[in-house]
């Protein structure tokens, strides 16, 4: 094995930790904000003394806010998420079969949106400045100038009230076949995978392009080869690592759009939750929700980077 | 600039005017933006019905020559209430960019200029800040603080802030060997000379681009906050609260749910094309 890249990759992992660490601590103290005592407001009309301080105790609210920290990070490594402030339920129960449902709309919008989205990004990064390319490009920057909820809100007047093909709302606890499974995605998934392939396509497009411009692309040209033998020998091989890395940033996308779908659609995913959490600011729920958020974050683009060092020729 | 010079540039470039060439779609644009600014500014003394007030007897009314753009939930002239809600969305995002901008600009120059532990030290903890996804982090301090219009100006202006400092301060690195700074800096000037007077004037023209692109995301994340019911609190309605508000009428199509989406997109399109055909002299940031 080659050790520039195992140090690089190594020093990668380590950031990618470090970050982890520095963004838990970033939560927990954010959310620690909050004015008020926890044990009160939880007690609520019961708020005797004696019960704020018995409380306050078993919580370990009378310690200092850094080593309540430390336990909560203990906790999180062993699988612990803690108790919801609301309903009194081990959030690990909470989360469970939301987290399913979420990772089910993910995985279909992954699916589908990542062989369209590279087909046209390839395509248009090959007919570079022609009118397809023109098209493609307008459209990406469109949907990426306008808020998820534009495309999701145009999406359902389009499909849902002119078309008449599909219901605007989706409970997914109804479904009984796999025609009614797929009424309950479809919505949800064509929005998101419209936000999601505007990001890749452009980003694929990008990647491509820029092997297009490199010296042994045009040596490629200049001793004959024909255009396609160019793209498809020359060009594409070592615009892999780019593209790949364009994927991975672009399903990081999925994160901050599937909030919006979930809220929009009625989706019971993990967003929702953490939404309805917020509004009944239920603190360890929307720790617990924003700290799987941002290990997902920081997987797809530590993944990104990874390829990108990984692929990168200069350093074999 | 000697009179010679200046002669010789006019007569070289005679046709376009301050030496930029601009474009239509640019410049079209340019007019959007400009006309949505003044409407934030005079939106109460254009607006044809006043802005609370429940006009018709219906809801969700359609488009009529008596309120152009139909009417909401309650009856309420949905015209007015974009247009007052310009205020909000331009204001909010706009006091935000400016929040933003300063500060990643100045800590970005000012990790450039020093280097050193300063700047490893910051740069690591804005990039760890960048790994939060921007609505989580949103929601998160929502969550914590609440929200009113100064939370969300501040809460806003925190989240972008890293994105400028990390570009300001890759410009600024490549500026910071020129000669020039090194005479300053050999000079004896102090860092806020260093920044203000050598630094800045070099780095000032993709910054400004920079801003632009600022101003949609913040646009944008402003919108998603307020359409999620966490942005802009009722009686008053930023444009994507305006969805949120009319998303009953969604499964009918109503105007009142088309109509402030297509306001926000007209504002981010335009402010995309804008810098997007800014000439390349503002935008290129290769060049000093």
């Amino acid at each position: 094995m080659n050790s520039p890249i195992l140090n690089l990759v190594a020093e990668r992992i380590v950031v990618a930790v470090v970050t982890l660490l520095f963004v838990a601590f970033t939560i927990f103290f954010a959310t620690e904000m909050l004015p008020g005592d926890v044990a009160e407001i939880l007690l609520g009309q019961a708020a005797t003394p004696e019960a704020v301080a018995g409380l306050r105790a078993a919580m370990n609210l009378d310690q200092p806010a850094f080593l309540r920290f430390i336990y909560w990070i203990g906790n999180l490594f062993t699988g612990d998420l803690g108790v919801s402030y609301v309903n009194k339920m081990p959030i690990s129960d909470l989360i469970g079969g939301r987290l399913v449902n979420s990772l089910k709309l993910a995985s279909v919008t992954a699916a589908i949106s990542v062989p369209i989205a590279l087909t046209l990004g390839i395509t248009a990064a090959i007919l570079r400045g022609t009118f397809y390319d023109r098209i493609v490009s307008i459209f990406t920057i469109a949907v990426i100038s306008v808020p998820e909820f534009m495309v999701a809100t145009l999406s359902v007047i389009v499909f849902a009230v002119y078309l008449g093909w599909l219901p605007a709302l989706s409970m997914a606890n109804e479904v009984t076949s796999i025609g009614g499974l797929l009424k309950v995605f479809a919505m949800p998934v064509i929005t998101l995978s419209f936000v999601i392939s505007a990001q890749m396509i452009r980003m694929t497009r990008a990647a491509v392009l820029e092997t297009l411009s490199t010296a042994y692309v045009e040596m490629a040209l200049l001793k004959g080869a024909s255009r396609r033998r160019m793209v498809l020998r020359h060009a594409l091989p070592n615009a892999l690592g780019p593209i790949v890395n364009a994927v991975a940033l672009s399903l990081s996308y999925l994160l901050g759009g599937v909030i919006i779908v979930e809220t929009i659609f009625n989706y019971p995913g993990i967003a929702k939750l953490m939404l309805d959490a917020v509004s009944t600011r239920d603190l360890p729920l929307i720790q617990s929700c924003a700290m799987i958020f941002c290990l997902g974050y920081l997987l797809l683009i530590t993944i990104a980077d990874l390829v990108a060092i990984v692929s990168n020729p200069r350093l074999q | 600039m000697t009179t010679s010079l200046s002669l010789s540039n006019t007569q070289k470039a005679r046709p376009r005017r301050f030496g930029y060439r601009i474009s239509v779609v640019g410049a079209v644009s340019f007019l959007i933006i400009a006309a949505w600014a003044l409407v934030a500014v005079f939106a109460p003394y254009i607006a044809p019905h006043p802005v609370g007030d429940i006009v018709d007897f219906d809801f969700f009314g359609p488009m009529s020559a008596q309120f152009p753009l139909g009417t909401d939930y309650l009856g309420r002239d949905m015209l007015s209430r974009i247009l007052l809600g310009a205020r909000y969305t331009v204001g909010i995002s706009l006091a935000a960019v400016c929040l933003a901008c300063f500060c990643g600009v100045t800590l970005g120059m000012a990790a450039a200029v020093i280097g050193g532990w300063f700047d490893r030290v910051l740069s690591r903890m804005l990039d760890a800040l960048t790994s939060i996804p921007s609505k989580i982090l949103a929601l998160v301090i929502v969550a914590a603080v609440g929200t009113s219009i100064p939370i969300l100006i501040v809460t806003l202006a925190v989240i972008y802030t890293p994105g400028c400092y990390r570009f300001a301060r890759a410009l600024a690195v490549n500026i910071n060997t020129m000669d020039y700074v090194t005479v300053a800096r050999a000079r004896g000037e102090g860092l806020g000379y260093l920044i203000r007077s050598e630094i800045l004037p070099g780095i000032i023209g993709p910054v400004l681009a920079d801003f632009g692109l600022r101003f949609v995301f913040i646009v944008l994340l402003l919108s998603s906050m307020s359409f999620l019911g966490l942005g802009v609190q009722p009686p008053f309605a930023d444009w994507g609260a305006l969805v949120k508000e009319n998303i009953g009428g969604l499964s009918f199509a109503a105007p009142a749910v088309v109509f402030p989406s297509i306001a926000i997109a007209t504002l981010t399109i335009s402010v995309n094309l804008l810098i997007d055909n800014l000439p390349q002299k503002i935008r290129d940031r290769s060049e000093q």
